[in-house]
């Protein structure tokens, strides 16, 4: 019988460090997110990813982003699926999560 | 295999309708979703609310769940009723095609949940309820995270570690069961906190010739005894005495990549930072700078234990007779007092 699942059973596995990876195309975030583009398009409109560079006269297409970028369109898409927040609430979440983070860096810096 | 009580874990009455569920569901999710949690378990916890939820939202998957375990308990052994499969098919296979429920494809449930839901009449995951038809189908896996401690040390060196993965794997039969799978991955020299590795192809299965999702780790920085890092920037606190910092001193310190020779300018203050060019986190990328090491001076006041000691402040006191160490309160005390 045809096993219905791939099994892989490697002993080795090849770390990448999402943040280092730039040229990110609009396509190959729609693929990591499982997203389509309209949704990764709304996500560049509520600010939540920025776009790190683009051609003036083919703007979609020429969108490129980084892996940081990715990572936050990654959780954005949960947050919209898991929790049923729409892409502007998800941007907020992520806004705040930011702040925390560095009032939490400041704190263990001693600055406040 | 331990009896699920799903309405325990939505924190539910067996009377709750549906709005009751949706609206527990929303809640526990805000506060569970791996994400944005900050409790210790809250991956096990979001994935148990999940499955929850999928049996408990779905009329058929509740009542099937209902009519099972009215005589169950949490926690208790549990093994499915012989002829489950058959009363399953019985209640779902009305229209001649196979019957099953929709299991949420690629969500990864509990061996309790398979044993009621998935593989009756000996079909894999993926190809239940929503599907209902024989056709083969593919289906990319779902990505999967989990977070890893690391030691600032891992950061400048690089380290090997192993990872212990609960893989569900079918079996000829066409049942899952999960299975322990240890893999061997590198920590990335110069890797910092809030960074994340992924893990190619260590994700949930694909289903047909679906290929695996991935596996993305979410690094985390154990505090260290000495060091901090900020960003690719590591800082330690350097004590040193009231004379070194006003006159000036040479220190040996250590740095993660061993001692060096530190000057202190004379006339440095509380807090004032010393920097090592380069000594912090190694580069990531040979286009990139590594980060720096700083020293923030902390003046350690020495005790007035002897007779020789004591003198020693006495003569300060009378060599600063003019300083005043709460001159900044009292001109505020005199501003105020003019308002």
């Amino acid at each position: 019988m045809q096993p219905n699942f791939i099994i892989i059973t490697p002993q080795q596995a090849t770390s990448f460090v999402v943040e280092d990876i730039t040229e990110l195309t609009l396509e190959d975030l729609c693929r990591a997110c499982n997203a389509p583009s309209d949704a990764i398009v709304e996500l560049v409109s509520e600010g939540v990813i920025e776009v790190a560079s683009f051609e003036q006269n083919a703007p979609q297409i020429s969108w490129r982003f980084t892996g940081t970028h990715l990572y936050r369109a990654k959780v954005a898409m949960r947050l919209h699926r898991d929790l049923g927040v729409n892409f502007a609430g998800a941007a907020l979440a992520l806004q705040l999560m930011d702040e925390l983070q560095t009032a939490k860096a400041q704190l263990q810096q001693g600055a406040i | 295999m331990e009896f699920k009580d799903y309405y325990l874990v939505m924190g539910v009455e067996k009377s709750a309708t549906p709005e009751d569920i949706k609206r527990a569901h929303r809640k526990l999710a805000r506060k569970y979703h791996p994400d944005v949690s900050k409790e210790k378990d809250a991956e096990a916890r979001f994935k148990e609310l999940a499955e929850a939820y999928d049996v408990l939202k779905d009329p058929e998957k509740r009542s099937a769940y209902d009519r099972l375990g009215a005589n169950y308990q949490a926690g208790q052994d549990f093994q499915p009723p012989p002829d489950w499969a058959n009363e399953q098919r019985n209640q779902a296979g009305q229209g001649g095609y196979s019957p099953g429920f929709d299991t949420g494809d690629g969500q990864d449930h509990s061996a309790f949940f398979d044993s009621l839901f998935r593989g009756m009449g000996g079909r894999g995951r993926g190809q239940g309820g929503s599907q209902r038809s024989h056709e083969a189908f593919d289906m990319h896996g779902q990505d999967q995270h989990a977070k890893i401690q690391i030691e600032i040390e891992d950061s400048y060196n690089g380290a090997t570690r192993t990872l212990q993965l609960r893989v569900q794997v079918e079996e000829s039969d066409g049942r899952t069961r999960l299975d322990n799978r240890t893999i061997e991955f590198v920590i990335p020299k110069g890797i910092r906190a809030g960074q994340h590795i992924r893990l190619a192809a260590q994700g949930a299965p694909g289903i047909g010739k679906g290929s695996p999702g991935d596996l993305y780790l979410d690094v985390e920085m154990l505090p260290h005894p000495l060091y901090r890092t900020d960003g690719f920037d590591v800082l330690m606190d350097l004590p040193i005495a009231p004379w070194e910092a006003a006159l000036g001193a040479e220190v040996i310190a250590p740095t993660p990549t061993g001692q060096v020779e530190i000057k202190i300018p004379a006339g440095s203050v509380a807090n004032r930072k010393l920097r090592v060019k380069g000594r912090g986190l190694p580069a990531r990328t040979a286009s990139k700078m590594p980060g720096d090491f700083y020293y923030v001076l902390k003046i350690v006041q020495p005790p007035a234990g002897s007779e020789a000691e004591k003198k020693a402040y006495t003569e300060m006191q009378s060599a600063f007779s003019t300083f005043k160490p709460r001159a900044a309160i009292e001109a505020l005390e005199e501003a105020l007092a003019a308002h």
